[in-house]
């Protein structure tokens, strides 16, 4: 009987009710945490995977000796790399590409690498206007690479001690 | 002058719909000009300074009858073609029936009650009458042994309505809304305490 | 205002004159009653992303300010696209009936005692009229659009709005009993001598129904499973788009300020102040209680879940119904015993 009442109080003085609306009132004057996207930015990390570059040597010397190893553990097949022998001997690449509508960005390129050539820059905001930009040839990875030396530099060192 | 060019205006209105709803093939289309016409006719009463009952025609008719029959309609898969099959075969019979009906019409609208001699135009009210009120008092004073008996049987009907359409299917599993909302914490869940760890070496 | 308009534009004859008149006064309530639909949009989104921490738009111009216009124009040049086999004539007149409507309700609603555009007898029974009225819209969109979420979505909608209509009914039944009159302005009036008269003290459980039964009305959440988008898309207006989609919108919010605004009227005695002796009536008052309502109708949004189906017509029916029955039972005693502020 007692609990009968507590029950028909309960509903109909809407307490549960009440006690939701207090909980979303009280949000209302809570400080906002959205972030203002293009004026503010979250940190990044140094192991963020964003668009892919081709590193070299302090000499200028192109990193990648063309082993494959990353087109062959490349889960998503955006890889494509065709080699030659140079006249000094060694192997380099003729062929550089990644198809950017394929690619996962799941780093295995990066992990497989064994002479640290094939990165993952922390940039994530770019777009494609034109058919094909897509493919990342060569020459677009090492331009980045390039240019962004500094930072991928930076960023390998501090992740080194885990390595 | 006005108040003849809305009259004409809406009783043609309602002529054309009228005609339509029993002339249309979509059914759905039929039940949304069965809505003109109650509004026009509506709009016919409202001339008449009978506000409530036009108003009243549009809420329970357009708004909650219609509605339902629409509901209804919709629902219904109705094949037109086979609708149509036995049309020859009681077409003597409609007309028939047809035609008793406008000799029954005909007599009411030309005889002496429905003349235009003995429907009077309204006399025009105050802007204060309310007839709603006038409505009410006779309704409640008058005719209360009448309405009370009109409601009565209304309520039978819709009881007999219920329990003629109410099947129980015994297989049917029902959820049951009172009963869940009723569960609480402690019903359904214990919270054990127990040891982080049972393998002590 | 009225001899002013007639003496300055004597020139015209008068069914003109009293044409021109009306549409004016017609604009004069419309126009204002677009702009605060247009704004409660943006205070909708504002307010429900501050209760998530959020800050809602902010883009458009200063805090946002301009965003209802951008929404307005991309709707106003988006295709409007007609899916196939479905009802054309229909498919486009369905916004149209929903719109006008919550439109033409309008005109019975009291601002003060002498601002209104019709002051007639039964208003209270034509408001609920318009408001059954707009149901059609629904339907007619619903089983236009030739799609199935559509149809269940106008399903829903339709029974739902049929039984919470009913148990909005018997609450004005409850306010017709109280003042003796189903005119807006003399309810109002009824309500005179400060806050202990205001209805919605003596009548405080049709207030509760009343004010669920209008947000069940307008297909709010939590009752909004005419949309439901979790289990059908978008509900009625799935195939909707562009202009057709925006006068659904609009329609909807004019309803939901309609609602905000009788609560006000019917139950918190509109423009009247809460301490006659040391506050005036003033048309802010009636503004006041109705922003109050309006911002109610977004928190309820922001909190609750969306009910399920089974459990909104348990509600309508076997909840809401009893208590107003209930209530008009103990206000019939009342009132034969003279307690509380009953007039007539």
């Amino acid at each position: 009987m007692f609990e009968k009442i507590q029950y028909y109080l309960k509903s109909f003085l809407f307490l549960e009710l009440l006690k939701g609306m207090y909980v979303t009132g009280r949000y209302f004057f809570r400080r906002k945490i959205t972030v203002q996207y293009p004026e503010e930015k979250t940190p990044i990390s140094p192991r963020f995977r964003g668009l892919h570059a081709l590193r070299r040597y302090a000499n200028g010397e192109e990193r990648c000796i063309a082993c494959k190893l990353c087109e062959a553990v490349c889960p998503a097949l955006a890889i494509t790399i065709e080699s030659e022998q140079r006249a000094d001997g060694t192997r380099r690449t003729t062929l550089y590409d990644i198809d950017l509508f394929k690619c996962i960005y799941c780093g295995f390129c990066e992990d497989a690498c064994p002479v640290d050539a094939i990165v993952e820059t922390n940039i994530f905001e770019y777009h494609f206007e034109n058919r094909g930009e897509n493919i990342m040839t060569k020459e677009k990875l090492l331009e980045i690479g390039d240019r962004y030396e500094a930072q991928l530099a930076a960023d390998r060192s501090v992740d080194a001690p885990y390595r | 002058m006005i108040e003849a060019f809305i009259f004409y205006l809406f009783a043609s209105l309602t002529v054309a719909s009228a005609t339509t709803v029993v002339t249309v093939r979509n059914p759905i289309h039929a039940a949304l000009f069965l809505v003109l016409t109650f509004f026009t006719s509506a709009v016919i009463w409202m001339t008449l300074e009978a506000e409530f009952l036009a108003i009243i025609l549009v809420l329970v008719y357009v708004g909650a009858v219609m509605v339902l029959f629409l509901f209804v309609v919709m629902m219904l898969d109705i094949n037109i073609a086979r609708m149509r099959e036995g049309f020859v075969q009681y077409l003597p019979l409609g007309i028939g029936v047809a035609l008793v009906m406008l000799a029954l019409m005909l007599s009411v609208v030309t005889g002496d009650i429905f003349s235009s001699e003995a429907m009077l135009e309204p006399i025009p009210k105050a802007a204060d009458y309310s007839n709603t009120k006038a409505l009410g008092g006779v309704l409640y004073t008058e005719y209360v042994f009448a309405f009370e008996i009109a409601a009565v049987i209304l309520l039978v009907a819709i009881v007999a309505a219920i329990s003629l359409t109410m099947r129980k299917r015994p297989k049917t599993k029902y959820q049951s809304p009172p009963d869940q909302i009723k569960v609480r914490k402690a019903d359904r869940l214990r919270i054990v305490k127990m040891r982080s760890s049972n393998f002590e070496p | 205002m009225s001899e002013f308009f007639h003496s300055t534009f004597q020139f015209l004859p008068e069914p003109v004159q009293y044409t021109v008149y009306t549409l004016l006064k017609v604009v004069v309530i419309l126009v204002p009653l677009f702009v605060v639909v247009a704004y409660y949009t943006y205070a909708e989104r504002k307010v429900i992303g501050y209760m998530q921490m959020r800050r809602g738009p902010n883009r458009v111009g200063p805090l946002g300010l301009l965003q209802p216009f951008a929404d307005m124009f991309k709707l106003m040049f988006k295709e409007i696209i007609i899916p196939t086999n479905s009802n054309r004539y229909l498919f486009i007149i369905a916004p149209v009936i929903t719109f006008a409507p919550s439109m033409a309700a309008w005109a019975v609603i009291p601002f003060n005692d002498t601002l209104v555009f019709s002051d007639i007898n039964a208003g209270l029974l034509y408001i609920l009229a318009m408001t059954s009225v707009g149901v059609y819209g629904v339907i007619i969109a619903g089983w236009a659009s030739n799609s199935k979420y559509a149809l269940l979505g106008a399903m829903r909608s339709a029974a739902q709005i049929v039984a919470y209509e009913i148990a909005m009914g018997f609450a004005l039944v409850g306010v017709l009993m109280a003042a003796g009159s189903l005119n807006l302005g003399e309810i109002v009036g009824g309500q005179r001598g400060g806050l202990s008269n205001w209805y919605f003290i003596w009548l405080f459980p049709l207030f509760m129904v009343f004010l669920i039964s209008g947000v069940a009305e307008t297909n709010r959440a939590p009752f909004d499973v005419a949309e439901g988008e979790s289990e059908i898309v978008a509900g009625f207006h799935v195939e909707y788009s562009g202009m057709t989609f925006a006068v659904f919108f609009l329609a909807e919010y004019a309803n939901m300020i309609l609602i905000a605004m009788l609560t006000s009227l019917l139950f918190f005695g509109g423009w009247l102040s809460p301490v006659p002796g040391l506050i005036g009536d003033s048309i802010g008052w009636l503004f006041a209680k109705t922003s109050v309502f309006m911002f109610l109708f977004l928190w309820f949004r922001a909190t609750f879940p969306r009910y399920r189906y089974d459990q909104i017509m348990r509600l309508g029916w076997k909840v809401l119904l009893p208590v107003t029955i209930l209530w008009l039972v103990v206000e019939g005693v009342l009132v034969y015993f003279k307690i509380g502020p009953w007039s007539g």
